[in-house]
């Protein structure tokens, strides 16, 4: 069947508009690593957490999910701080894989408390606002998905800068660029990683909040969720926050494109040929420096 | 070995092994089973005066899972398996309890190959991907004379897991030999683990038909309908002619008005009979703040699956895996709550006769509307959001 050039702009706006927030949660898998050079195995297990927070606000509080954005974030940015400062610093002069348990081992905690807390069964925040588009003449753009595309497009702005911009910012790069050097200048290495951990918290906290508005949440989800800001953040470029963010773009549009172009059950299946073709044609990713 | 068979023959309790997906992605719908089988025991004494016990074990809604599971089950002493509701754990299942020789009775799974197997200890009480498709468009034919109103054109999405497969193979067979007023203008097959089916339902839209015939599950339901309302797809309705999902509680919870109008085709309870009306008291009074109508299906053939390995263990006098086979072979059962033809299995161990009925959502809740013998309201076609041209 052919296709109908409406149905296809519907489609790419969709995929953007998802992308983007992939491309924020993706982002703070980048920080994360981008400083620390911790591979954070539980992020997609971060978002998780974040989501079922959201949801709990929103059930029990009647906050909307995009008021709760702040504080969930403020709160995940201590968490994160935490987690690194206490938990994962004492991991980083030690082995690659020793890193990779200890946060496997996360992730697991993380995914069977929510089960235990939450129940298997799938949770959303129902608002009757987020099943309306908004119509642009032939073309309708899902509410909820836009709303949720500028808040991400809105933290990544400011975390962009963030880092050009603030002096813990700039003290943050100089870490990332060279952290024997930023030792020897003064900075206090171990607090500036565990504030770039909890920034990248914070950015995974706010896609969470974000995404409970487009999917629906259940204990599993997070493997999933750090698969793909594995696959973003590799295409993008290791290190890379400009790459995350349009990696995320591109592989929300890819999706989208696959979806309607080939098969919906082909989505999958295009994010990670194109991780494919990254790896064999440009292995440090679209904007990553060179390996 | 003869003492150890003895004594193993003469025990109290028939021990049941209660295979279900209470966790992963069709986890709420494990769980609605499993209220059928916690209730079994208590009606089983009352009704056969036989004594049972549940091993439950959770499948995870992972077919690796439910193969383990079931073995670890019948290491512990299980004389019998029941479950799983899902086509490829049965499959696997299937397997296992023919290597290891130990009854098997299937209580929701409609992947026809899992009894074309020439398996000897594997039964099935449930209707296979033709019969529930063939039961489904028919009931669809019966619906647009009873309102007066015919669909033109329709679209068919479907789930593509072994269960939707089927089912699309099934539809693809026999719609044309049912000579059904509208015509199949797309097929679609969807992950039933997507999160987002903006494109799925997106293409849907653009073939402009006038109906939606689904084979889903029940998050992916959800989702779908959202995105109906989203994308304005103006469709006289959405029918399921066969599968699970939009009869189901947490459909009604997430959507509120938007789950009204909803058709589901499927195998049903009969409200009238005496054994249903056990069951609902047993449910309710297990069950206080719910309903045995959101969980029909799941809880009537859980039920009836561990009613039939009870009413064996009561003929053969005997939890010896070879007696209990034979007499679940010779089993019939006249009293059930499902509607249908009464409980006994062909020669490849399935019962034939299960018949369905058209269920809409009307009033936040899942009603009878066909047959008219047994229906409770009368049908709404099409449903109160379409819009004619």
């Amino acid at each position: 069947m052919p296709i109908d050039p409406v149905n296809l702009a519907n489609v790419t706006i969709s995929g953007i508009l998802t992308g983007l927030v992939y491309g924020l949660m993706a982002l703070g898998l980048s920080v994360i690593f981008g400083v620390a050079r911790v591979v954070n195995f539980a992020h997609g297990e971060m978002m998780t957490m974040a989501m079922y927070m959201t949801v709990l606000l929103f059930g029990q509080l009647h906050i909307n999910p995009f008021l709760v954005v702040i504080p969930v974030a403020v709160l995940f940015f201590f968490f994160g701080y935490l987690l690194q400062a206490k938990v994962i610093h004492p991991f980083i002069t030690r082995p690659d894989h020793a890193q990779f348990m200890l946060l496997l081992a996360i992730a697991m905690i993380m995914t069977n408390a929510l089960l235990i807390v939450f129940g298997p069964e799938a949770r959303t925040v129902s608002l009757d606002s987020l099943l309306e588009s908004l119509e642009t003449g032939p073309l309708l753009v899902d509410r909820g998905k836009l709303y949720a595309a500028l808040v991400a497009f809105s933290a990544t702005l400011a975390l962009f800068a963030f880092f050009r911009l603030t002096p813990t910012g700039t003290a943050i790069r100089a870490c990332a660029d060279n952290g024997l050097g930023a030792k020897v200048v003064g900075l206090n290495v171990k607090h500036l990683y565990a504030i770039a951990f909890g920034l990248g918290a914070a950015c995974v906290a706010v896609a969470g909040c974000m995404m409970i508005m487009l999917i629906d949440l259940t204990p599993a989800l997070g493997p999933t969720y750090t698969l793909l800001a594995f696959v973003i953040v590799i295409v993008g470029g290791l290190g890379s926050m400009n790459g995350a963010l349009l990696a995320g773009v591109l592989i929300g549009l890819s999706e989208a494109l696959a979806g309607l172009f080939i098969a919906p059950s082909a989505k999958s299946m295009v994010s990670f040929a194109l991780l494919v073709l990254v790896l064999l044609f440009r292995p440090r990713g679209l904007l990553g420096d060179n390996l | 070995m003869a003492p150890f068979n003895i004594v193993r023959a003469q025990a109290a309790k028939l021990k049941v092994g209660v295979l279900l997906p209470r966790s992963g992605v069709q986890g709420l719908i494990g769980q609605s089973c499993q209220k059928g089988a916690d209730l079994a025991p208590g009606v089983l004494k009352a009704l056969l005066g036989v004594d049972i016990a549940l091993m439950n074990a959770d499948t995870e809604t992972n077919v690796d899972t439910a193969r383990t599971r079931a073995e670890r089950l019948i290491q512990e002493g299980a004389h019998c398996l029941v479950g799983p509701f899902d086509s490829g754990a049965a499959a696997a299942i299937a397997q296992v309890a023919e290597q290891r020789g130990v009854p098997f009775v299937i209580n929701i799974a409609a992947a026809p190959q899992i009894t074309e197997q020439g398996y000897k200890f594997v039964f099935r009480n449930f209707p296979v991907a033709s019969e529930l498709v063939k039961n489904g468009l028919a009931l669809t034919d019966e619906l647009f004379k009873a309102t007066g109103t015919t669909a033109r054109t329709a679209v068919f999405m479907h789930v593509n897991d072994t269960f939707g497969q089927a089912n699309a193979k099934a539809l693809a067979a026999i719609l044309p030999q049912l000579n059904l007023p509208f015509k199949l203008l797309e097929t679609i097959s969807y992950d039933p683990a997507a999160k987002d089916l903006t494109v799925e339902v997106s293409k849907a839209k653009a073939t402009r038909a006038d109906l939606l015939l689904l084979v889903c599950r029940l998050n992916d339901a959800i989702a779908l309908r959202r995105e109906i309302v989203k994308q304005r797809w103006n469709i006289m309705g959405v029918i399921s002619p066969g599968s699970p999902g939009m009869y189901e509680n947490q459909f009604f919870q997430t959507l509120g008005k938007f789950s009204e109008g909803c058709i589901s085709n499927v195998p049903w309870f009969d409200p009238k009979l005496a054994l249903t009306q056990s069951v609902d008291a047993a449910f309710r009074k297990q069950n206080p703040k719910d309903q045995l109508r959101f969980h029909a299906l799941n809880v009537g053939y859980t039920f009836e699956a561990i009613l039939i390995v009870a009413d064996a263990y009561k003929r053969a006098q005997s939890t010896d895996a070879k007696a209990l086979t034979k007499a679940i072979r010779a089993t019939e059962i006249k009293t059930r709550m499902m509607i249908g033809a009464p409980l006994k299995f062909n020669a490849k161990g399935q019962v034939e006769g299960n018949l369905s009925a058209c269920i809409q959502n009307q009033g936040q809740k899942p009603v009878v509307v066909l047959p008219g013998d047994s229906a409770e309201a009368k049908p709404v076609f099409p449903w109160t959001e379409y819009q004619r041209a």
